[in-house]
């Protein structure tokens, strides 16, 4: 990607050098590559940014203002950051998320961090939205949300004092429509990088972990104990997701049929995406309609709360027992582990902030 | 995961036309095509998520993840010679992706005695690097085990004695004992011999993988003993190892 970006650059920079003399078309956009980890460029593939929409200085700026903007909700009172707060990670702390009626949805609100390493880009718990700029499109106009429509929020912004020129400055036109504003704020969105917990820290050598700390990332790692590698990331994938679909045994039917509803087949019926385990200190309550409240819940769950169905995972072992049955010491230290993907750089980084 | 960046390079010269004549053989669009069966009725991911198979030991079971690592094909010419393709390819059946693995006109036309590959990575390619495409799959060892890659994930369902479902994972890996003091190893990958093929231009070598065989010989899997957890249990790789030997055949040159 990194390349992707570079001749992007290079394309820029040759469409700039070759109209230098028109004038007035000559503007572009500044770009600004994606600050992409060491640790992602060392072990996973490059970050999907589509070629119709590269980042640039301007863009992202006014993607960010858009998301924290409540001007794009019906009465203006709910932005993207409502629900997606800098400091839950970009999540939320409720269970369920009041639209701006008051009305509920019925998932927990996602966090948004390293989105543009979801390879497949399959968005939502279920997977039903491809690519973080179509995402973008939905909540706008959910009903259970911002129930707003984007005739008015095109209005509203085209109206506004500052917003024409923004857009202007990101993508060369004053005249604003729904895919540019969704543009932009993917544009940000991808900006929302998170790898710099302790864990990223020990995998770079720079500290240490604590005996707990390590006993629990063998908890993790031990297909025998925890076996929590397979479906969420290592050391090796340090997004802590393999950003697919399973069942992880959370219920026997299903009121919420997850992938299902989404492929029309029985065989994917409740399954979500699997989360990634960075900053869990910030993103209670947990799991796609925020059942547990707490970390010793989920691992509870994993350990002996498993509700066996004809969808869960083969990974889910001894469901008949109610799963691997974890000594309270591997509890303790598993969460000791989870908590080290605590990022507080992310949560406190001025440039995901409102200012 | 939809596309894994497959670099072949050649790293063996190959007929070198050097002494003798010049002749120049025209490189070849070769492709290998990766089909599945199960005891000579195919299957592909269309066949996952139900019960619908019956192994040696008579256990009905469904298969709802199939995944595997070849590497290392080479293509030994009448004299012996080696033409070794470096790279590898992860065949995904559940996902339908790397299924056909293209040659990138590596190789030329022309009778070949035997091409083979490697089931899996032999330890050099396992443990020295560090291959982006496999982990952002999941695809890695823990570090407890060895670290390295896995040669293949299997994954399903079966009927237990309660005539239950209950899960299975078959994930075969490089045999590691890691209960004592420092772990011991064993090798489980293995060469697959395809035999003979003679290669015209646009040649698809395709292979067969019969599933069943991993369940048969000469070890009768009993999926009620060895269903999961079976990473870190060194006779089960073993086991795997021995019933792999026969699972691979050629099945046609088109
Ligand atoms: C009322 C609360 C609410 C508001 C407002 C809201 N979201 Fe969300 N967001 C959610 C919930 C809940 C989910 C998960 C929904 C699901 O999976 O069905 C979600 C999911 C997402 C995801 C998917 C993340 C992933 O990894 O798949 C993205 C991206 C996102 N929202 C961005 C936005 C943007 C951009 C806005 C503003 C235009 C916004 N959200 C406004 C609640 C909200
Ligand atoms: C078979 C794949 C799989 C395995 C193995 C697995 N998980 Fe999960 N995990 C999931 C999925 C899928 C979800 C989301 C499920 C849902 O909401 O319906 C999830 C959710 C979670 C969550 C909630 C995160 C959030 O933001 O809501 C935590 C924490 C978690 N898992 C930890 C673990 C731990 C610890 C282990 C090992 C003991 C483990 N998981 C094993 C697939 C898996």
């Amino acid at each position: 990607m990194k390349k992707k970006v570079l001749n992007i650059i290079v394309i820029v920079s040759f469409i700039c050098a070759s109209c230098t003399d028109e004038s007035v078309e000559s503007y572009a956009p500044t770009p600004s590559a994606l600050d992409t980890p060491k640790l992602f460029d060392d072990n996973i593939i490059a970050p999907v940014i589509p070629n119709d929409n590269a980042q640039t200085l301007e863009g992202i700026a006014l993607g960010k203002k858009l998301f924290f903007d409540p001007m794009l909700s019906g009465n203006n009172t709910q932005a993207c950051a409502d629900c997606h707060a800098p400091q839950n990670a970009f999540s939320d702390a409720a269970r369920f998320s009041d639209g701006i009626d008051g009305s509920l949805g019925k998932r927990n609100s996602m966090p948004l961090f390293n989105l543009a390493w979801n390879y497949d880009e399959k968005f939502f718990w279920d997977g039903n939205t491809f690519s973080l700029e179509h995402q973008a499109f939905v909540p706008v106009t959910d009903p259970l949300e911002m129930k707003s429509s984007w005739s008015d929020v095109t209005q509203k912004l085209q109206n506004h004092q500052e917003y024409p020129s923004l857009f202007e400055q990101a993508f060369g036109t004053s005249e604003i429509d729904s895919t540019l504003v969704t543009k932009a704020i993917a544009q940000f969105e991808r900006t929302l990088i998170s790898a710099n917990s302790k864990f990223d820290k020990f995998l770079l050598g720079e500290t240490e972990l604590t005996p707990e700390e390590t006993n629990g990332f063998n908890v993790f790692m031990d297909e025998a104990r925890g076996d929590c590698f397979h479906c969420h990331g290592s050391d090796k994938n340090p997004l802590w997701t393999d950003n697919a679909f399973h069942n992880n045994g959370l219920d026997e039917t299903f009121t919420d049929l997850g992938l299902g509803a989404v492929t029309g087949d029985p065989a994917d019926n409740g399954k979500f995406r699997t989360p990634s385990l960075r900053n869990l200190a910030f993103t209670a309550p947990y799991m796609h309609d925020g059942r547990f409240s707490t970390l010793e819940d989920v691992i509870n769950h994993y350990s002996e709360g498993l509700k066996s169905s004809p969808t869960i995972d083969p990974l889910m072992k001894k469901v008949a027992q109610g799963g691997v049955g974890l000594t309270e010491k591997d509890k303790a230290d598993l969460k000791a582990f989870l908590l080290t993907l605590t990022d507080y750089d992310f949560i406190n980084n001025p440039d995901f902030n409102q200012n | 995961m939809k596309r894994f960046v497959l670099i072949i390079l050649i790293t063996i010269a190959f007929l070198s036309c050097d002494d003798t004549g010049n002749e120049i053989i025209p490189s070849t669009n070769i492709v290998f095509n990766f089909t599945h069966s199960w005891d000579g009725t195919e299957v592909t991911n269309a066949d996952f998520n139900t019960i619908k198979f019956t192994n040696e030991k008579g256990d009905n079971l469904s298969i709802t993840k199939l995944r595997y690592l070849i590497s290392r094909i080479t293509f030994i010419g009448a004299a012996g010679e080696e033409l070794k393709l470096s790279g590898y390819n992860l065949v995904d059946v559940t996902n339908n992706s790397g299924l056909t693995y293209d040659l990138q006109n590596a190789v030329p036309s022309g009778s070949y005695k035997n091409v083979k590959f490697t089931f899996g990575f032999n330890n050099s390619d396992n443990y020295n690097n560090n291959y982006q495409d496999l982990n952002s799959a999941s695809w890695n060892v823990p570090e407890m085990l060895g670290g390295g890659y896995h040669y293949m994930q299997l994954e399903g369902k079966f009927e237990n004695n309660t005539n239950a479902e209950q899960g299975y994972a078959y994930h075969a890996i490089r045999a590691v004992d890691n209960s004592g003091s420092s772990p011991v190893f064993q090798d489980t990958f293995f060469e697959v011999n395809l035999g003979a093929v003679d290669l015209t231009n646009n040649s698809t070598i395709t292979i067969e993988m019969n599933i069943a065989e991993w369940f048969k010989n000469p070890y009768t899997w009993d999926l009620s003993q060895l269903n999961s957890a079976l990473m870190p249990n060194f006779d089960a790789q073993v086991l795997m190892f021995e019933n792999g030997q026969n699972v691979f055949s050629l099945k046609s040159i088109d």
